[in-house]
C-alpha cells in the first residue's frame, strides 16, 4: 500500500511533463493511475470479504517514547473509502481534463488532485496515529491549493484560506487528541487500539481526547456551526468540489469517527456529542439547501446534511445504524459525484448555473439529463434506486436511536423532505420545462466529462436493483469494522410495508409538496432570516474573529516593531535581562570564581585589542559605515580566538560570515536615509543603563557557566564514532549532514524562507506598496543578516 | 562598481574563489570546510561579482535564477533523507556507496547529497538576498 501511494505522490509531481508530452489527451493517460490504484484495491475485495484485514508496515521514526511508521491497515471501512477516493478520482482526472481543458493552470490541477488523491488514500489506509495526522494535514493543505486554484480572484483566494484556518485548527486539536490517546493507551497503531478500547474509555482523560478528537472531525465533516466552509469552498473548480468537497475529503472526518468508533464510541457522552452534532447539522443544512438558486450552493448544503445524517449514524452506534452507515455512505458518494459533475457540465456548456436562469436543457444535454436525473432519483431516495436503500436503513436506524428515538426520527424526515425538494430543484429546473435563453449556446458535455457522471449514476441503479452484489462483498465487511465486531445482513429493495416504508412515502409527498412552493417559501421572510441566522451569521463570526485577531496582531506589532531600531534593541535586551537575569539569580546565584592564570599573553593582547579598537570607532567615529567595520572588526577577533583554540571550521565560518554581513549591512544602510539622533539626554541614560546591564549579566553568567565542570561526554561520543559510523573525520561536519542533520534540514529550511521573505518584501516595496512594506524591507533584511550570523 | 582594478581582479578572482569553495566542500567531510562554508565562499564570489559588474552580469554568468537554487537545495535535502526510506530505514539514515578505481576509491552517499543541498541553500540565500538589495 505504500507503493501505491508513493507512486501517486510521484507520478503528481512529474504530471505537468505528462501533460507536456501527452496534450489533450493527458487526462486519459493520467486517469490510468487512479484506475490502476483502483483496480489493485479492488483485487482485495475477496480476501476483506473473508473477514480478513491486510497489514504492513515500514519504520519512519523511531524515538525512545514511541515509534512513528508508515504502517497501513486494510480492513473493510479502509478499502470501501479507498475504492471510492480511487474509483471517483479516475472519472475527476478526466472530468477535470475536459472541464479545465484549455486552461494554462491545468497541469497544476492534475498536480494537486493527484497529490491529494495520495494524501486522502494515505488518511484511510494509515494505522499509525501520527501518520493518519500526517496525512490528514496533507488533505487540508492540498485543498487549500485546489480551493485556490483560481488564484487570481480575491473570493477563491479567501475561500481557500478560511477552508485552511478551519480544517487547520481542527487538525491541531486531532493532533492532541491522538497524542494523548497514544499516551494514554500506550498503543499507537489504530490495529491494535481497535482490540483495546476499554483502556481509553475508562482513561480519566477520555473526555478531553474525545473532545479533541471530535474537535478535528467536525471542522474536516464541515458540521455545524462549522459547516460554513464547505459551501464557502464552493468558489473551487467543480471537478474539485465533486472530488473533495461531496465525494473524499469532507469525508475524512466521518472516516475517522467511524474508524475510532470501536475505541472512543458506545459511551454515552459520544452518543450524545456525535449523535446531536449530526442531528442538529443535518435538520439546519438540509433546509439551508433550498435558500439558494446555484445548484453548487444547493448540493453544498445537502452534502452538509449527509455528512451530518453519517455522524448521528456513527454516534447511535447500533448495528442497524452501522450497516446504513456503510450503505448511506457508498450511495452518497456516487450520487453526489454524479451531481456535482453534471452541475460543473451544466454551468460549462450553459454558462451559469442558477436554476432560475436555466431551463429545457434536456435535449441539448441529453446525457448529462439522464445522468443527473438517475442520481437526483437516487438522492431523494426513491425506488428501485441504491439511494432508497441507504434511505430506508437510516430511517429504520433512526427508529431504533437508543435515545429519544421519536425526535431523531420526526427530525431525519423533516430533513429528507428538504432534500427531495433539493433534488428535484437541481434536475428539474435547468433540465425540464421550456428552454431559457441562457448565457452561453448550450450543447452537450465532451465525452471526458459524462463518462463520469453517468457510470456512477448508472452504478446507482444497478446496486438498487442488484444490492447483492456489494453487501456481502463490502457492506458487511464496512458495518463490521465499524461496529468492532463481526455483523452479517443482507440488503433488499422491498421489506415488506412496514414503517420506514410509510415515512418514505411521507418524505416524498411533502418533498413534492415544498418544491412545488418552493419559489415563494424562497423568498419569504422566514426563509431569509434562517439563511442569515445558520447561513451568515458563523461566516461573520468567523470573520469577526479574523479581523480581531488581524487587528491584536497589528497592535502589537505597531506597539513592539515602531521602526525604531533603538526600540527594538531595548525590547530584545530588557526581555533578556528580565527572563534570563531572573533565572540565573533564582536557579544558580552568582558565582564569581574567576582565573586567570591559563589566559595566554596573545589571547590578552587579542583581548585588549579588540576592546581598544572598539572604545575608538565608538568615541570617533560617527558615520554608520565606520561603525559596521567596527562590529566587522570584533567578528574577525573572534575567529582568531577559536583558530586559537583548533576549531578550524568556527573560525572559517566565522570570518566568511562577518565578511557577508558587512556588505549585506552596507548594501541595505545604503537605501536607509540618514536620520540625526534625537534622543533626549535621558533616554541616553536609560539605554546606557540597559546596554551596561545586559553586559554585566552576560558577563556573570559566562563566569558561572565556566566554572561549572565540563561534561566531555557528548564530544568524546563524536570524536570516538565520527569515522566508524558515518565515515568522517571533520566532526563538526558530520554532526551537521549526519549525526544531527535533522536540525540542520529545519535551519536550512529558516535559511530558505528568510531568503524569499527578503525577496517577497524588497520586490512588494519596488512595487510601490504602501509604507509599511517599505519598512519591512530594511527590517528583514536586518533580521536576514542577523540570520546569517547566527547560522 | 567602475573600477579597472576590480574588474581585472574580479575576472581573475571568480573562477579561483569558485574552485576553492567546491575545495572546500569536497574536503569538508574529513578537514576544515562543508557545505556551509563552501557555500559562503561560493556565495562570496557571486557577491564580488555582482559588486564589480552589476546584478544583470551576474545573473547571466550564474544562469540559473538563485531562488531556483534555493529550491534544488531543499530538494536535494528532502531527497537524501528519503533514499533511506526506500531501503526500509528512517527518514536521514545515512547510506554509504564505495566504488573502488584500482588503487582509488570513491565514496558516494547520502549526506554527501545533504550536503550538496545546504550548499545550494546558502548559495541561492546569499546571491537572492544580495540581488534583490542591488536591484532596488
Amino acid at each position: 500500500m505504500l507503493i501505491v501511494i508513493a507512486v501517486i505522490f510521484v507520478v503528481a509531481l512529474v504530471s505537468p511533463w505528462i501533460h507536456r508530452v501527452f496534450r489533450e489527451k493527458s487526462g486519459w493517460v493520467l486517469a490510468l493511475l487512479p484506475l490502476g490504484s483502483f483496480i489493485y484495491l479492488a483485487s482485495w475485495l475477496p480476501h476483506i470479504a473473508g473477514g480478513n484485514v491486510v497489514q504492513e508496515s515500514t519504520a519512519w521514526v523511531s524515538m525512545a517514547l514511541f515509534n512513528v511508521d508508515l504502517a497501513f491497515y486494510l480492513d473493510g471501512l479502509s478499502l470501501m473509502f479507498g475504492l471510492i477516493i480511487t474509483g471517483i478520482g479516475t472519472f475527476i482526472v478526466l472530468y477535470g481534463s475536459g472541464y479545465l481543458g484549455g486552461d494554462a493552470n491545468l497541469p497544476r490541477f492534475y498536480c494537486a488532485v493527484l497529490l491529494f488523491m495520495g494524501s486522502m488514500l494515505g488518511v484511510v489506509l494509515a494505522d499509525n496515529l501520527i501518520s493518519i495526522f500526517v496525512f490528514w494535514e496533507l488533505t487540508s493543505f492540498t485543498s487549500f491549493i485546489l480551493i485556490g486554484y483560481s488564484h487570481e480572484q480575491e473570493n477563491s483566494r479567501k475561500a481557500a484560506l478560511q477552508a485552511l484556518l478551519v480544517t487547520g485548527i481542527g487538525g491541531l486539536a486531532l493532533l492532541a487528541g491522538l497524542v494523548l490517546m497514544g499516551f494514554a493507551s500506550g498503543h499507537w497503531e489504530v490495529s491494535t487500539l481497535l482490540n483495546e478500547g476499554n483502556i481509553v474509555r475508562d482513561h480519566p482523560h477520555y473526555v478531553a481526547i474525545l473532545i479533541l478528537v471530535l474537535a478535528g472531525a467536525f471542522t474536516k465533516s464541515a458540521q455545524f456551526p462549522f459547516s460554513f466552509w464547505l459551501p464557502g469552498a464552493m468558489a473551487a473548480p467543480t471537478p474539485v468540489s465533486a472530488y473533495l468537497h461531496s465525494a473524499t475529503m469532507v469525508k475524512a472526518g466521518v472516516y475517522l469517527l467511524a474508524r475510532m468508533n470501536p475505541v472512543l464510541g458506545s459511551t454515552e457522552i459520544w452518543l450524545l456529542l456525535v449523535g446531536g452534532f449530526g442531528l442538529a447539522t443535518l435538520l439546519i443544512s438540509a433546509w439551508l439547501a433550498l435558500s439558494f438558486t446555484d445548484m453548487k450552493q444547493i448540493l453544498a448544503y445537502s452534502t452538509v446534511m449527509a455528512l451530518g445524517t453519517m455522524m448521528m449514524l456513527i454516534g447511535l452506534g447500533t448495528e442497524l445504524a452501522m450497516e446504513g452507515l456503510a450503505v448511506y455512505i457508498l450511495s452518497h458518494a456516487m450520487y453526489k459525484g454524479a451531481l456535482f459533475m453534471v452541475a460543473g457540465a451544466v454551468d460549462h456548456e450553459a454558462g451559469t448555473r442558477d436554476v432560475l436562469k436555466l431551463g429545457g436543457l434536456r435535449s441539448l444535454m441529453p446525457i448529462s439529463f439522464v445522468a443527473a436525473a438517475l442520481a437526483a432519483i437516487s438522492m431523494a431516495g426513491i425506488p428501485p434506486l441504491y439511494g432508497f436503500i441507504a434511505k430506508e436503513i437510516v430511517y429504520e436506524a433512526a427508529l431504533g436511536a437508543p435515545l429519544w428515538s421519536v425526535l431523531v426520527i420526526i427530525v431525519a424526515v423533516i430533513a429528507n423532505i428538504a432534500i427531495v425538494a433539493a433534488s428535484a430543484i437541481v434536475v428539474i429546473r435547468p433540465f425540464l420545462g421550456k428552454k431559457v435563453e441562457t448565457p452561453k449556446k448550450a450543447h452537450e458535455a465532451p465525452l471526458s466529462m459524462w463518462i463520469g457522471p453517468l457510470t456512477l449514476a448508472v452504478l446507482g441503479v444497478l446496486l438498487g436493483v442488484l444490492p447483492f452484489l456489494v453487501d456481502k462483498a463490502l457492506m458487511v465487511p464496512v458495518a463490521s469494522s465499524v461496529y468492532g465486531a463481526p455483523l452479517d445482513f443482507y440488503l433488499s429493495l422491498w421489506h415488506g410495508i412496514n414503517l420506514p416504508l410509510i415515512l418514505s412515502l411521507l418524505t416524498l409527498a411533502g418533498g413534492i409538496l415544498v418544491y412545488r412552493n418552493w419559489d415563494g417559501l424562497r423568498e419569504s421572510s422566514p426563509m431569509r432570516l434562517y439563511q442569515t441566522g445558520f447561513a451568515q451569521f458563523p461566516i461573520s463570526g468567523y470573520d469577526g474573529l479574523v479581523s480581531g485577531l488581524l487587528g491584536f496582531a497589528g497592535l502589537q506589532t505597531r506597539f513592539f516593531q515602531n521602526g525604531l531600531m533603538a526600540n527594538y534593541l531595548i525590547t530584545i535586551l530588557a526581555t533578556l535581562l528580565i527572563a534570563v537575569g531572573y533565572t540565573f539569580i533564582t536557579r544558580s546565584g552568582l558565582i564569581w570564581d574567576p582565573s586567570f592564570e591559563n589566559v595566554l599573553v596573545q589571547e590578552w593582547a587579542l583581548t585588549i585589542g579588540i576592546f581598544t579598537s572598539l572604545g575608538i570607532m565608538l568615541a570617533f567615529g560617527h558615520s554608520r559605515l565606520t561603525m559596521v567595520i567596527g562590529a566587522g572588526v570584533v567578528g574577525f577577533a573572534l575567529a582568531l580566538i577559536y583558530l586559537m583554540h583548533g576549531a578550524a571550521d568556527l573560525a572559517m565560518t566565522q570570518v566568511l560570515v562577518e565578511t557577508l554581513t558587512v556588505i549585506l549591512v552596507v548594501l541595505v544602510l545604503i537605501h536607509v536615509p540618514r536620520i540625526k539622533d534625537a534622543r533626549s539626554a535621558t533616554s541616553r541614560v536609560r539605554d546606557a543603563g540597559v546596554a551596561v546591564a545586559a553586559g554585566v549579566m552576560m558577563t556573570l553568567l559566562i563566569f558561572a557557566v565556566t566554572a561549572a565542570p565540563f561534561d566531555a561526554f557528548i564530544s568524546e561520543f563524536y570524536a570516538e564514532a565520527s569515522y566508524p559510523l558515518a565515515h568522517g573525520r571533520n566532526i563538526v561536519n558530520v554532526i551537521l549532514v549526519d549525526f544531527r542533520a535533522l536540525d540542520t534540514m529545519g535551519e536550512v529550511v529558516v535559511v530558505a524562507i528568510a531568503g524569499l521573505a527578503v525577496y517577497a518584501l524588497i520586490k512588494m516595496k519596488r512595487f510601490g506598496s504602501s509604507g509599511l512594506s517599505k519598512a519591512g524591507g530594511a527590517e528583514s533584511s536586518n533580521a536576514a543578516s542577523k540570520q546569517g550570523k547566527s547560522s | 562598481m567602475k573600477s579597472l582594478i576590480l574588474h581585472t581582479a574580479t575576472r581573475l578572482m571568480i573562477g579561483v574563489l569558485i574552485l576553492f569553495s567546491l575545495f572546500l566542500f569536497f574536503r569538508g567531510h574529513d578537514e576544515p570546510g562543508g557545505g556551509f562554508i563552501g557555500g559562503l565562499v561560493g556565495a562570496g564570489a557571486f557577491t564580488l561579482y555582482a559588486i564589480a559588474f552589476g546584478t544583470e552580469a551576474t545573473r547571466k554568468v550564474l544562469r540559473i535564477d538563485p531562488i531556483t537554487l534555493i529550491a534544488l537545495g531543499l530538494l536535494s535535502l528532502v531527497v537524501s533523507g528519503l533514499i533511506p526510506m526506500f531501503l526500509n530505514e528512517p527518514f536521514l539514515t545515512g547510506k554509504w556507496l564505495f566504488i573502488e578505481w584500482g588503487a582509488m576509491e570513491t565514496k558516494l552517499s547520502t549526506p554527501l547529497l545533504f550536503d550538496i543541498g545546504v550548499y545550494l541553500c546558502v548559495v541561492g540565500f546569499i546571491v537572492t538576498v544580495i540581488f534583490s538589495l542591488e536591484e532596488e
